[in-house]
């Protein structure tokens, strides 16, 4: 993976559960096979077998591309708790690198959307006073979730600072 | 309330509906009510350093401000209300979210009175000393700002829309009616929004006051606002096409907290509060100085690669940072200057494309709490931004530690 380090080649990144890169893989495949079966449905029910098969094909494809795509993407998230800030790391095109010290961390939300918990998973989502400040990590265990929430917040809190 | 009252009253007027006209009649009046009962039922007092402000008959609600977390308070006087001799106070707390208080429709020196005991009260200075006097800084001069606004890119706009609109009703009179009225409606906006922007920095006048910096302006709806010291978030300086060959600039300012003014369409909300709407560099620097003290001075440019990615930019971009704060600049047809304080940045991005990851650049945000101003140090060198992902956020604790 490209050195994203800038901020010292002594970061240990911890990345996401390997249950997110399963999920992520069940939802495209879901996905392909329904725009399979659409692909393929329409055209056969209207007689047009050959372009059924072609536009099968193609879904076909594109469903391995976008498979392959996702799990880079999966694999790119990373975060890492420093001593006075936080650092999260995503984007397999755009790279992307937040900084977001922990006195300024306003709140911090655990949230978990209904395929995350099916297996178990969370998102810690961090708000600052800036709205631009947009870091978050998918796919953390609940328990692990609230034990960052927890953590985070309690390092806010003593080193906050004032606007 | 009024202005609502006041455009349904316009509208009735001009619609030519006879059946409709005893509605508009009635919501006009129905309108007034509400707002004289509002006045009426608003109370406020001030006990055991706190001022409590009760409000409604209906729905009733009381809010309280602790008198020590008020950081400044703003005067406002609608065009309505100075016709009737009134005012507005706007009381601002300090604290992140930067809640604010109304006090509607006092008689105009009541409020001024009122709104020195209370900043005496909140700096535990003794009521009936006299206020400290501002010491004002500069004025911007009405036909400064009109002729500015005439050739600013709105203002070329609209004027580029009324002469097509005249243009073809000379040459095809017959086809006044529809074009007339699809172009009405758009100049009628922009037009809208150009006077917005005149009323809110019509002879605006800078001071220096203890509490901060005063700001007044207004032609219709005259304002008076505090910027308080150390509330800002970010600075920019603007420097359009159309005025450089008069040396004009503009300078922003995001301050930490809702609003200042409440319009929620205006556009002062998407352009960000005028510090200086227009002035000249002399003025422009010397006002940056006085509010962001020592502020870096000579900048680096990109690296040359940058022209590759950002061709019609690439001259004007270039970054600075000192202890205390960091500057950036782009901007394409519109040069754009960016100062950030360090103890004000609330997170720090990088970020990097694909074609800036094959020229080796990157870009760094700064990130602040203000609405409109975002800091972006676009475009440089990849070991650059290393050195900087390392190093800024030491700077930032730093400076956060010094300054609170």
């Amino acid at each position: 993976m490209t050195n994203l380090s800038g901020v010292g080649d002594d970061i240990v990144w911890q990345h996401s559960s390997p249950r997110l890169q399963t999920l992520r893989q069940c939802q495209v495949a879901l996905l392909g096979l329904g725009a399979l079966v659409v692909a393929v449905g329409v055209p056969v029910v209207l007689g047009q077998v050959p372009l059924g098969v072609a536009l099968g094909a193609g879904v076909v494809v594109c469903s391995f591309v976008a498979s392959q795509l996702m799990s880079r993407r999966v694999r790119a998230w990373g975060f890492a708790e420093r001593d006075e800030d936080l650092l999260v790391r995503r984007g397999v095109m755009f790279k992307r690198l937040a900084v977001i010290p922990y006195g300024r961390m306003q709140y911090l939300e655990v949230t978990a959307g209904p395929f995350e918990r099916t297996v178990g998973l969370s998102t810690v989502q961090m708000h600052t006073a800036a709205a631009a400040s947009d870091a978050r990590i998918p796919g953390l265990p609940t328990a692990e979730a609230n034990r960052l929430r927890d953590q985070l917040t309690q390092l806010g809190e003593h080193q906050a600072t004032g606007l | 309330m009024l202005a609502i009252a006041l455009v349904l009253v316009v509208t009735s007027v001009s619609g030519g509906h006879d059946s409709g006209d005893q509605y508009r009649l009635a919501a006009v009046v129905l309108a007034l009510v509400i707002g004289a009962i509002s006045w009426f039922f608003t109370r406020w007092r001030v006990e055991d350093g706190v001022l409590r402000i009760d409000r409604g008959l209906f729905r009733k609600s009381s809010e309280r401000f602790p008198l020590h977390q008020i950081q400044a308070i703003d005067t406002v006087r609608p065009g309505l209300a100075r016709l009737l001799g009134l005012a507005e106070l706007r009381i601002r707390m300090a604290g992140a979210s930067g809640s604010s208080g109304r006090l509607a429709y006092l008689k105009a020196p009541h409020a001024d009175v009122l709104r020195a005991r209370l900043l005496a009260l909140a700096h535990g200075v003794d009521e009936a000393a006299p206020a400290p006097p501002e010491h004002q800084l500069l004025q911007v001069p009405p036909a400064r700002l009109v002729v500015s606004m005439l050739i600013s890119g709105p203002g070329l706009l609209v004027e580029l829309l009324i002469a097509a609109v005249v243009g073809v009703a000379l040459l095809y009179p017959s086809a006044v009616g529809p074009v007339v009225g699809g172009g009405a409606a758009s100049i009628l906006g922009a037009v809208g929004a150009l006077w917005q922007r005149l009323n809110g920095e019509y002879r605006m006048t800078l001071a220096e006051a203890p509490d901060g910096l005063r700001l007044r302006a207004g032609l219709v709806e005259t304002s008076a606002e505090t910027i308080p010291h150390g509330r800002v978030q970010a600075l920019r300086m603007i420097e359009p096409l159309t005025w450089r060959p008069f040396g004009w600039v503009r300078v922003e300012v995001d301050v930490a907290g809702k609003g200042l003014k409440g319009h929620q369409n205006s556009p002062q909300r998407r352009a960000g509060r005028a510090l200086l709407p227009v002035g000249n560099r002399k003025q422009a620097s010397w006002l940056i100085e006085r509010v962001l003290p020592g502020v870096p001075v000579l900048r680096t440019p990109a690296p040359a690669r940058a022209r590759w990615k950002s061709p019609l930019r690439y001259r004007h971009l270039s970054w600075a940072s000192n202890g205390g704060y960091a500057i950036t600049t782009g901007g394409r047809l519109r040069r754009v200057t960016d100062w950030v304080p360090l103890a004000k940045v609330q997170s720090i991005r990088r970020v990097e494309g694909p074609l800036q990851r094959r020229l080796g650049l990157a870009s760094i945000h700064l990130d602040t709490a203000g609405r409109h101003i975002y800091a972006v140090a676009r475009d440089r060198d990849r070991d650059e931004v290393a050195h900087l992902m390392a190093s800024l956020p030491r700077d930032c604790r730093a400076a956060r530690r010094s300054a609170g």
